[in-house]
Order: structure tokens, then C-alpha cells, then sequence
């Protein structure tokens, strides 16, 4: 802040409470005014409009001392914390500085407990009850809002207590999902294939996951499948997990399973996006996340 | 009649067209103001009422019913009282009927534009500003012919000096002129698209500005202006400090427009900002106060009145629960105060002890008192009516304030609680679980008081009628 805009900050500042203090005191007449009328009645300004007049009683005691407490306890604060202009404080409280504070006091405090479960393997993780406790902790708290509280999933958000994997379901491949996220990109055929293309490849899909099927459409969709899907979903549909291509033959479906949303899937795509979450929480972290998540899927 | 007005005789002859058209229309959009309220505090138990369909959405909804409860239903409120009580007040009838004639209209207009484009989802995003900008220019154009009504009136007043109230208005008009043209500088993109003038932070304090200040000086300095007539007319007593009116209202608009910033505590506002928030936020109390004091003690000396007049005690409670929101509201702009109530629904419940008590019942009680001056009746058509209407509303603004503030303690209590390896206690979805019981009892408080107002509009529509007042005006019968 530059010392123009900190004066200027400055100046108002004291200029609006002073002037405030000011108002209070030039009006002050605390004590009942010595001219009272001979019935005993306060004094009237003697202005009278519409039938309503004024009286001129003084400021209530109690309230003439509530206004300074309050303008008195705005001069210390502005004197101890930031606020006037580039002034810093007595005390140089910043928020950030707060925040850096809590954060500090929480990582001594509780990097110890998570220090002792980093040397462990996610499988021996899972047979730790305490740090499958913790694990669920954190994932409620970071990951249930997609996945659910019961890690179920829902429509678009994997389900994670199957043994079914888009990226592989070791230890280690949940880990990299959860450190660097995943993006999935299904592209759009309606504009390469056509709606007939989509209604016959969608036919061949039902057949390839055994469900009923026009098996004349499944049949001229079989070569559109070979031109266009089998690069990611390989030649028998069973996808492909380096590239999170979901395997299309095991009743699986992440974005619902009907005709008309797999047709819907097949002609606009679809776009997932898990978040990476290193920048957002410790190794040691990610790893206890990790054991949780491995634990879903083998204790299911 | 009165040792300051200059000419003597004959009361001038006053424009009521005006004043009566503003009136019913409050009535009108009060009801329609609330029942979005009521459908939305229902939405929020019970999502899929909106129908699947946008223009029922949460989302676009919230922005129909503050518009329509702040700007429509108080805003009529405010055109009449002030219409009504500068013409009296200042002796002489309105300046340039045909533009007060237009501001109806006008506002009118602005309204009915708001509850069209608001479910479409036309927008400029900025709380209580909502409206883009052709609607914007108009609203200018009608507040400025408002203020050169009132203004008007009062350069021709025919009297020495000027009330109390009128103060407040003058505040009110001049305050909400600069602080729309100021919040609303936009760049058009199209007809129905506009993108603010600022950017980041400075738009989110620019917005927070307006946003407290709508509150300060339409929600608070034009109903203080509202009260400082209705409550002396209807205690029939003298106002009691004038020395305290002079305080309380020149600190009270000095301070009001600094406190925007305790919105935007712990936040990416620079410190020094969030720091005269706070401190301005706290120095705001006693000048808030001074208008609560300064009503109370009016009745010094008719407090008897309250067992048999209703509509006097619309006025009372009503500002007893503007103490109580001014006393809460500094409270809460303290910055650790703030960090357990921001974004729960403590909020909502300080805005409604305020919206609903304050702002709705001291409405209510000038429409009771307006309504038989301005048809010449000699009372209400059912004095039993508003005292039912009386309780309707104070149980309602109860029942609805006691549920935010457990639901907002509980969910800033929630969100904060650690488990010893320090992970969050509840997830967000938890905390939402535990505050639909507070959701029931606000919806229930909010039909609650939705009902009263239409035991007011059968009422004020059998006395504009001009039905025999139900039972005789005589005091005793009418207690409580």
C-alpha cells in the first residue's frame, strides 16, 4: 500500500470516530434539565408536526457510556491489530499469520500418529484396525462427497468397495489415483458413426456384456466396434486399465446401464475427472486413503 | 395547530391517491414475497418440489423472494410512509403529483420485471442486485424521481424546521441512490447480460458495500424514518429525546456505511479492511439502539395502551426485535464471533429477526394505522383480527429465529470438531443431517407468519370496503 492510500485510510478512519466522540459529547446533558415545566413534565423543543411533538430529554446514562465503551475499544483495537492503513499492530497479528499458527500446532501434534503407519505396507495396513479407523476418517472428509460415505459411488463416481477397477486395483494403482488423479475421456461418435452406427453399436454392446440384443444391428455394430472402440476397450471389450477404458462385458456401469444412456454414452462421450490430491493432503495421508480404499474393495 | 407551521387554518389537501396505492401493494407483495419464502424454506426439506425445473429452482428462486420481500414488499412500505409522512409532517401536499403518480407505476414496473427475468435466469449475480441492467437504469430513474418528490415536498414545507423521520428518509433516498449506482456499474454484454465493473476482491467488498448498506439504509434508516411517526401518532405521546435523535442519526449513517466488510471476515480482503469492519461494526450498536430507545420511551406514559391496541404492539415488539438484531449483528461481526457463524444458518436467522421482525411488524403496524386515516374509517374492520395477526407474526418470527440459531450453532460447532489423529468429525453431509429439524420448525414458522398476512389482507380489504367495524370501538372490548 502505497503512503498516499494509507494516510487516506488513516485520516478517514480517525476523522469518523473523532467525529463520532465529538457528536456524543457536544450533545451531552446527562443530568435532567434544570428547566422543566411547573407540571414537572421534561421540556419540549416546541416544535409540533402533524400533532406529534418532541421532548428534549437528556441521553440515557447507560447508553452515553455504552457509545464510548464501544469508540474506546475501537482506538485499542486499531492500536493492537492491523487497520489503520500499513500500520501493522502492536501485537503484527495477520490472519495468514493465524492460519500458519493452527497449522504448525496441528502438524506437531498429529504428525506423530500418522509418522507410524508410514512405514508399513498398504497390506499390512489393512490388518491394522486403527489405521483403517483413520483411513475412513479421512475418507469421509475428502472423498465422500463423490464416492459416497459408504464409498459405494453413484451415477459417474466409481464404486469403490467392488472388485471391479477402471485404473487397476492394487495398492500401488490406488495410490497414484488418489495422488494424481485420473482423467477419463470418452469421445463423441454420434457426429463420426451416425445414430445408426450408435443404435448398432450399442447392440453389440449389450451383446458382448450377454444382455438381449437385435442381433442384426449387433452384427454390422461388431464393425464399428473394430474401427472405432477396440483401440481403447480392446477386441473383446474388456477394456483397458493403463488408460481407465472400462470393460464393457461385466454388467458394470459407471454412467447407468439402459439403452438409451449407454446409446447416450456412445454418441456424446463422457468426461471423469478424479482430482489429484498431493497438493492437497501429506504422503502420509494419501497412504492411510489408500489402505482404506484397498481395504473396501478386499473386505467388501 | 401547531406553533411552527407558519400558515394557520385549514389542513392542505393531501395526496392520498398515492399513498393508498402504495399500501395495498404492500399488502399484495408481502404475500407474495413470503410465500416464495415459505416455498423455498420447503424446497430446502424437500429439493425435488422445484419439479425438476429450473424456474422453480433454489437457486433462482432465493433471488425472486429477497427482491420481492426487501424491494417490493418493504419498498411500498417505505413509498407510503414516506409519501404519507412528509405531507404531513412538512404541512403541505406532495410536490408534483404526476411524478409520485410515475414512481408508482414505475416501481411497480421494476417488480413485475424482477418476478419474470429472476426464474429465467437472467442475473448479474450480486446479491440483492440481482437484476441486469435495463431494469437497473429504471429503477434509477424511478428513485430519482422519488427524491425529487420528497425533496420537493420538503423545500415547500410550510413548516420551520423539519421532523425527525424525514431525516431518515432523506438518508434512506440519497444512500440507496449512490449505493445502486455505485454496485451496479456493469458492461453490458447484451440485453439480458451484463458483467460487473470490478473485479475479485474489490467486486466482493464493492458488492458487501451495497449488499450491508442496503440493509442499513433501506432496511434500517428508512423504517427508523417509519417509526418515528407511526409510534408517536399511535401512542399519541411526544417523541422522547430530540437531542437523541440527533446522535443516533448522524452516527448512525457516519458508521452504517463502513461495516460492509465484517461479510468478507477471514477472507481475501486485506486485514486492515476486515479490522474497521469489525470496529465501525461495534461503534454501530449504541446508534442503533438510540432509535429502539428513543421508540420505547415514547410510550412512557401509554404503556396501558398496549393491553387493548394491537397495532401499538406490533410497533413495540417490532422494535424490540430491532434491539435484539442490532445488538446481535455487531456480535457477530467480531472476528472470532464470525468464525463459527459465518455461512450457517445463524445468518439466516439474524436477517429474519430483522426481516420478520423488524422491518415486516413495524410495516404491519403502519399499514393498521395507515389504512383507517387513509380511507377516513374510524378503525380497522376488526380490531380481534389484528391481535390474531399480532400473535401470528410474533410466534412465526420465533419459532423461525429459534430454529436458525440451533441449526447455526450446531452446524459452526460441527464443522469445527476434531478427531485426536486430527481429521474433521462430521463430513458437511452430516451436519446437514442434523439440521432438518431446525428445517421443519422454520418452514412451520414461516407458514405460521405467511398466515397472518392473510388474515391482514381480508382485513384491510373489509375496511377498504368500508364494512361496519366488527365490534364497537370501545376499549375494554377489544383486550387482548
Amino acid at each position: 500500500m502505497s503512503t498516499f492510500w494509507s494516510m487516506w485510510i488513516i485520516v478517514i478512519t480517525a476523522v469518523t470516530i473523532a467525529g463520532c466522540t465529538w457528536l456524543l459529547f457536544a450533545n451531552r446533558k446527562i443530568e435532567a434539565s434544570s428547566e422543566e415545566t411547573e407540571d414537572g413534565e421534561a421540556p419540549k423543543t416546541g416544535h409540533v408536526y402533524d400533532g406529534i411533538e418532541e421532548y428534549d430529554h437528556p441521553l440515557p446514562g447507560w447508553w452515553f457510556n455504552m457509545y464510548l465503551g464501544t469508540v474506546i475499544f475501537a482506538v485499542v483495537y486499531l492500536v493492537l491489530y492491523p487497520g489503520m492503513g500499513s500500520y501493522a499492530g502492536v501485537l503484527g497479528w495477520t490472519q495468514t499469520g493465524q492460519w500458519q499458527e493452527e497449522v504448525d500446532a496441528a502438524e506437531e501434534k498429529y504428525a506423530p500418529i500418522y509418522a507410524q503407519y508410514a512405514s508399513m505396507s498398504v497390506e499390512e495396513l489393512i490388518a491394522n484396525p486403527e489405521a483403517i479407523k483413520m483411513g475412513r476418517r479421512l475418507f469421509n472428509n475428502n472423498c465422500s462427497v463423490c464416492h459416497g460415505s459408504d464409498g459405494r459411488g453413484s451415477y459417474g463416481f466409481p464404486n469403490l468397495a467392488d472388485s471391479n477397477w477402471l485404473y487397476g486395483g492394487s495398492a500401488a494403482d490406488i495410490k497414484a489415483s488418489i495422488t494424481h488423479g485420473r482423467q477419463g475421456a470418452m469421445p463423441a461418435w454420434g457426429a463420426v458413426i451416425g445414430e445408426e452406427g450408435v443404435d448398432n453399436v450399442a447392440e453389440y454392446v449389450f451383446n458382448i456384456s450377454g444382455r438381449e440384443h437385435d442381433a442384426a444391428k449387433s452384427e454390422k455394430g461388431a464393425q464399428v466396434y473394430t474401427t472405432y472402440c477396440a483401440a481403447c476397450h480392446s477386441a473383446d471389450g474388456t477394456g483397458m486399465t493403463a488408460i481407465g477404458a472400462p470393460n464393457l462385458t461385466d454388467g458394470v456401469w459407471l454412467y447407468g446401464g439402459s439403452p438409451s444412456l449407454i446409446r447416450h454414452s456412445i454418441r456424446n462421450g463422457r468426461t471423469g475427472n478424479m482430482p489429484a490430491q498431493a497438493d492437497k493432503l501429506k504422503a502420509e495421508k494419501i497412504h492411510l486413503l489408500a489402505g482404506y480404499v484397498y481395504n473396501l474393495s478386499k473386505n467388501q | 395547530m401547531s406553533s411552527n407551521v407558519t400558515t394557520a387554518g385549514e389542513a392542505p389537501v393531501y395526496n392520498t391517491r398515492v399513498v393508498k396505492q402504495f399500501a395495498l401493494m404492500t399488502v399484495v407483495w408481502g404475500i407474495v414475497g413470503m410465500l416464495v419464502g415459505v416455498i423455498l424454506a420447503a424446497e430446502l426439506i424437500w429439493p425435488d418440489l422445484n419439479m425438476q425445473l429450473p424456474w422453480f429452482h433454489f437457486g433462482r428462486l432465493r433471488p425472486l423472494h429477497t427482491n420481492a420481500v426487501i424491494f417490493a414488499f418493504g419498498g411500498c412500505a417505505l413509498f407510503a410512509s414516506v409519501y404519507h409522512v412528509v405531507q404531513r409532517t412538512c404541512h403541505t401536499p406532495l410536490f408534483c403529483n404526476w411524478l409520485a403518480g410515475f414512481t408508482f407505476w414505475g416501481w411497480q414496473a421494476v417488480i413485475l420485471s424482477a418476478a419474470i427475468t429472476l426464474p429465467l435466469g437472467m442475473t448479474s449475480a450480486k446479491e440483492y442486485a440481482e437484476l441486469e441492467w435495463p431494469i437497473d437504469i429504471a429503477i434509477t430513474l424511478v428513485w430519482v424521481s422519488f427524491a425529487v418528490v420528497f425533496f420537493g415536498t420538503i423545500v415547500k414545507r410550510t413548516t420551520s424546521h423539519i421532523y425527525v423521520a424525514n431525516w431518515f428518509f432523506g438518508a434512506f433516498i440519497i444512500a440507496v441512490a449512490v449505493l445502486h449506482l455505485g454496485n451496479s456499474a456493469a458492461i453490458p454484454v447484451t440485453a439480458t447480460k451484463s458483467y460487473s465493473a470490478y473485479a475479485g476482491t474489490i467486486d466482493a467488498m464493492i458488492q458487501w458495500w451495497y449488499g450491508h448498506n442496503a440493509v442499513g439504509f433501506f432496511l434500517t434508516a428508512g423504517f427508523l424514518g417509519m417509526m418515528y411517526y407511526f409510534v408517536p401518532k399511535q401512542a399519541g405521546r411526544p417523541v422522547y429525546s430530540y437531542r437523541l435523535s440527533i446522535v443516533h442519526f448522524w452516527a448512525l449513517i457516519a458508521v452504517y456505511i463502513w461495516a460492509g466488510p465484517h461479510h468478507l471476515m477471514y477472507s481475501a480482503l486485506p486485514d486492515w479492511a476486515q479490522s474497521l469492519g469489525m470496529v465501525m461494526s461495534l461503534i454501530l450498536l449504541a446508534p442503533s439502539w438510540g432509535g429502539m430507545i428513543n421508540g420505547m420511551m415514547t410510550l412512557s406514559g401509554a404503556w396501558h395502551k398496549l393491553r387493548y391496541d394491537p397495532t401499538l404492539r406490533f410497533l413495540v415488539v417490532s422494535l424490540s426485535f430491532y434491539g435484539m438484531s442490532t445488538f446481535e449483528g455487531p456480535m457477530m461481526a467480531i472476528k472470532t464471533v464470525n468464525a463459527l457463524s459465518h455461512n450457517t444458518d445463524w445468518t439466516i436467522g439474524h436477517v429474519h429477526s430483522g426481516a420478520l421482525g423488524w422491518v415486516a411488524m413495524v410495516s404491519i403496524g403502519m399499514l393498521y394505522h395507515l389504512i383507517p386515516v387513509l380511507y377516513k374509517r374510524s378503525q380497522m374492520y376488526s380490531i380481534q383480527l389484528i391481535n390474531l395477526h399480532f400473535w401470528l407474526s410474533t410466534i412465526g418470527t420465533v419459532l423461525y429465529i429459534a430454529s436458525m440459531w440451533v441449526n447455526g450453532i450446531a452446524q459452526g460447532l460441527m464443522w469445527r470438531a476434531f478427531n485426536t489423529d486430527g481429521t474433521l468429525t462430521y463430513s458437511f453431509a452430516e451436519s446437514i443431517e442434523a439440521s432438518y429439524p431446525g428445517y421443519y420448525v422454520r418452514l412451520f414458522g414461516g407458514v405460521i407468519f405467511l398466515s397472518g398476512m392473510l388474515i391482514m389482507a381480508y382485513n384491510v380489504w373489509r375496511t377498504v370496503r368500508g364494512d361496519e367495524p366488527k365490534q364497537a370501538a370501545s376499549a375494554e372490548v377489544q383486550a387482548a
